[in-house]
């Protein structure tokens, strides 16, 4: 019961996360989505494993903590507050988010599961996160939602790991945050170093740079 | 094997010590190289002496083959060259290399490399074994052609060899998958006998004529050679064309060794491509004016006969005549060695001459003879061997294909094949001809006569280090010229192998050997005599009264000057004209307008037909064909981004449904 609310709740806050204008607000509904997946393995009852109580503190903890703490320190560098003007509007996005639920549902329904397994849910649902975060990775022009949308993306890969977690080597999930860790810190720099060079940070500027 | 495995080991880390140190780094290169060539030589004579051979097996479990690295006769037969030159190429580059401190250990590095990828291609046994090889020989010859990358005609030499080598290794793959389609697995071993008459066996031979041609530069694919000799280091030209281009025929006997019932228009094809890069090769030879260019087309020459050879030995394999196989194959293959090592020796000394004049334009040498009198003897030596002319090696390979096509004209070879031994004899001696009408211009031009210009005038002769590896090859040149005999029974244990297994072993067909096929110790005998006579010759010379000293070309006039002496140009105009249907040169006549008209220059030069008109349009139109692809970078992340998504929907969808 509580993994399919736990899920209902991510696939809500991709909905929230493509509608919303404010940066700030964003990021705040993908830590949120990051915590609620962070927390998964032990509302699918997991607890007994060590390693993967391990992983969900983890997870939790660089989810968040680690990442706010980088994207507010980001955020007061480069001063914004609003994502104005995306390639693709608001209502647009929110429109192809539904879309893209509804293939990931009607994906999953023809995509064979272990068997034995009960949340039906959870490859819709991490199918739909991942769309989300391209679609937020393509449709925004400030670098820093776009880290977002890496970021959502990445929650969508962890929330398709969750359905092997007991087979996989703690090994690949600790890779998986260990690269968004890197990742997320990494762009926080590069993000400032293109409003150093640009004097912005949308990243149009950016394509100035082909060659 | 594991001598050979070590010397592979000592080249392929031979640069790397130059790395780290501030000095000496060649030279520390060259004693590795050295070292290398001393293990793989006693490892490779030992196998062509009769010993056993060995087999590196690397898990082939999963690659489904018998063995990865094979030490036969064949790579033991083809590493000697390799060996010998790179060790050579190493000493002469510590010289060679002082001037420009800038990249030299990359270089140095890069040329080891070259020589380890060289070692394991000639024993690579398994098509993984030999793309690898092959790849990296490629790439390290790349990165050495492009040791002068400041110069714009270098970079152009240098994207042009790797566009048409890796054209090459295209072909190869295909051959590959191919072959490994036939047979079951991608290792290499004899095809089943009737594969070669059917489709899928002359698609083979294409696919590998093709792929092997273009490295060993059979006539309309050799396009990039002449450019990229020319402008690589001399002791790499050296190494690429003695060697490299070897390796293109290393590919193509490998194939035929396979091959237990060629058909006979194999032959009929090698023997035309042979005649065709042979004697338009030297022509080209003819019309160069940049002695490293015409070395290149020489190269060319001598893969020609090199396939005469080869199509000889087919021919004769195809028709069930083993003297003709016999001495075609045994000809072809001495004519690998043979030239690595004469064209080595050019190369070199080609390389000393720009070394001490800083040009390869022949038109501004002349009188070299006087100031480098060793670097003119060595040259004076590989001429001497490349046209064929006794008592050096040239000649031995040489007469032993003319003696097999001699043979073949007796034999009963079937309709429409008898012609051609005729075509290949016919062939030989115009290429002999004209090669030693080049040969005679070039040496002509550079070294004797009055010095052209100031630098020619004062070019001081090269250091010790360049002139050793001369005087090594010079004398290996001689060696094989003067006792051929010593070297037959390794040269038959070869050319066993790639008889396949009806003429296996020690001994050829019918307890014949190449011994009683070619009376090779005759021209023993022969070259003494014609020592003897040409000490004689020389003390009669001296007994004659000497007349007075005056400059070359003189003749009466008073006040001679170096302008007044014949031009490589003028020398060789006479055949560049009668060959101007194959070799259409391009001269700039100047205007001459006006009674006092202005100083005037002309010009002549032979552009290669193949890259101007063929392979250059071509490769103008593939980059043009890529530039409609720039449309899809357009710059903007979200859209690369994009295609990611359309990618992995479409595949999700594709998977799914």
């Amino acid at each position: 019961m509580l993994p399919d609310l736990l899920i209902a709740l991510t696939m809500l806050s991709n909905f929230s996360l493509v509608a919303t204008s404010r940066v700030s607000k964003a990021i705040q509904f993908a830590v949120l989505q990051g915590v609620l997946l962070g927390l998964m393995p032990l509302a699918m009852g997991l607890g007994r494993h060590f390693h993967i109580v391990l992983l969900a503190v983890a997870a939790v903890t660089v989810k968040g903590w680690l990442i706010p703490f980088l994207f507010r320190r980001a955020l007061k560098q480069v001063h914004i507050q609003r994502e104005v003007d995306p390639y693709i509007g608001y209502t647009v996005s929110l429109m192809l988010c539904a879309l893209g639920t509804g293939l990931s549902l009607l994906l999953a329904h023809n995509l064979p599961l272990k068997p034995g397994t009960e949340y039906v849910l959870m490859v819709p649902a991490s199918l739909a996160t991942l769309f989300t975060g391209f679609l937020l990775l393509v449709s925004r022009r400030k670098a820093l939602t776009q880290v977002v949308g890496y970021l959502v993306l990445e929650n969508g890969i962890y929330l398709f790991g969750l359905l092997l977690v007991e087979d996989m080597p703690a090994l690949v999930e600790a890779g998986i945050l260990l690269d968004l860790f890197v990742g997320i810190f990494v762009m926080g720099i590069v993000i400032n170093h293109i409003r150093v060079a640009f004097d912005s940070t949308d990243t149009r500027h950016l394509a100035e740079l082909k060659d | 094997m594991s001598l050979y495995l070590l010397a592979l080991l000592a080249a392929a880390v031979s640069g790397v010590p130059g790395l780290f140190l501030r000095r000496r780094g060649g030279e520390v290169a060259a004693g590795l190289l050295g070292l290398a060539a001393l293990l793989g030589l006693t490892a490779a004579l030992r196998v062509l002496a009769g010993g056993a051979g060995g087999t590196l097996l690397l898990r082939t479990a999963a690659l489904g083959a018998p063995g990865l690295l094979v030490l036969d006769p064949l790579a033991a037969f083809f590493s000697i060259p390799v060996l010998l030159l790179s060790f050579c190429g190493g000493l002469y580059g510590v010289g060679y290399w002082e001037g420009h401190r800038g990249h030299t250990p990359i270089l140095c590095l890069v040329f080891g490399l070259l020589t380890a990828s060289l070692l394991m291609l000639v024993m690579a046994s398994h098509a993984l074994t030999f793309l690898l090889a092959w790849e990296g020989m490629a790439i390290a010859a790349f990165l050495l052609v492009m040791a002068e990358d400041r110069e714009a005609e270098t970079r152009r030499a240098g994207w042009i060899y790797l566009a048409a080598t890796h054209t090459g290794t295209l072909f190869l793959f295909a051959a590959f998958a191919l072959l490994a389609k036939v047979q079951g697995h991608w290792g290499f071993g004899a095809l089943p006998a009737g594969l070669a008459a059917t489709p899928g066996g002359t698609a083979l031979f294409a696919l590998f004529l093709l792929g092997f041609g273009f490295k060993a530069g059979v006539l309309p694919l050799h396009f990039w050679l002449p450019p990229a000799h020319a402008a690589a280091p001399s002791h790499v030209s050296a190494l690429m064309s003695g060697v490299m281009l070897k390796m293109g025929i290393l590919g193509i006997v490998r194939f035929l060794s396979w091959v237990p019932d060629p058909p006979s228009w194999w032959g009929g094809t090698l023997v035309a491509l042979g005649a065709l890069s042979g004697i338009l090769g030297v022509a080209f030879a003819l019309g160069q004016h940049d002695l490293k260019r015409l070395l290149a087309y020489h190269s060319i020459e001598n893969i020609g006969i090199i396939l005469l050879g080869l199509g000889l030995g087919t021919l004769g394999k195809a028709t069930g005549h083993p003297v003709m196989q016999v001495l075609g194959f045994a000809g072809a293959l001495l004519h690998v060695v043979n030239h690595s090592l004469f064209k080595g020796l050019l190369f070199l000394s080609a390389g000393s001459v720009l070394h001490a004049t800083g040009t390869r334009d022949l038109e501004r040498l002349g009188g070299l003879g006087r100031t480098m009198p060793w670097t003119s003897g060595a040259f004076l030596a590989g001429s001497w061997a490349i046209c064929g002319l006794p008592p050096l090696n040239g000649f031995v390979s040489e007469w032993l294909i003319y003696l097999g096509a001699f043979r073949g004209l007796g034999l009963e070879l079937g309709l429409g094949r008898q012609a051609w031994p005729l075509v290949i004899l016919v062939s030989l001696a115009l290429i002999g001809a004209l090669a030693l009408a080049c040969f005679a211009k070039a040496f002509g031009a550079a070294f004797l006569g009055l010095p052209r210009t100031q630098a020619a005038e004062q070019a001081p002769e090269s250091p010790r280090t360049m002139l050793l590896p001369m005087g090594l090859l010079a004398l290996a040149c001689l060696a094989i010229g003067v006792v051929p005999a010593l070297f037959a029974p390794a040269l038959e244990r070869v050319v066993g192998v790639l008889s396949g297994g009806a003429l296996g072993g020690g001994t050829l067909a019918g307890g014949e050997t190449l011994m009683a096929l070619a009376p090779l110790r005759m021209l023993t005998w022969a070259a003494v005599i014609l020592a003897l006579l040409a000490l004689l010759l020389g003390r009669w010379l001296r007994l004659v009264p000497q007349g007075r000293d005056l400059p070359t070309w003189d003749c009466g006039y008073a006040a001679a000057d170096a302008r007044m002496q014949y031009t490589a140009s003028s020398f060789a105009d006479g055949l560049v004209r009668g060959l101007r249907w194959a070799l259409r040169p391009v001269a700039h006549l100047p205007r001459v307008a006006g009674w006092f008209p202005h100083p005037a220059r002309y010009e002549s030069h032979v552009p290669d037909p193949a890259l101007d008109r063929a392979a250059s349009p071509a490769l103008q139109l593939a980059v043009r064909g890529a530039g409609l692809l720039r449309v899809a970078q357009g710059g903007a992340l979200p859209v690369y981004l994009l295609y990611v998504l359309l990618t992995l929907l479409a595949l999700l969808v594709w998977m799914v449904a």
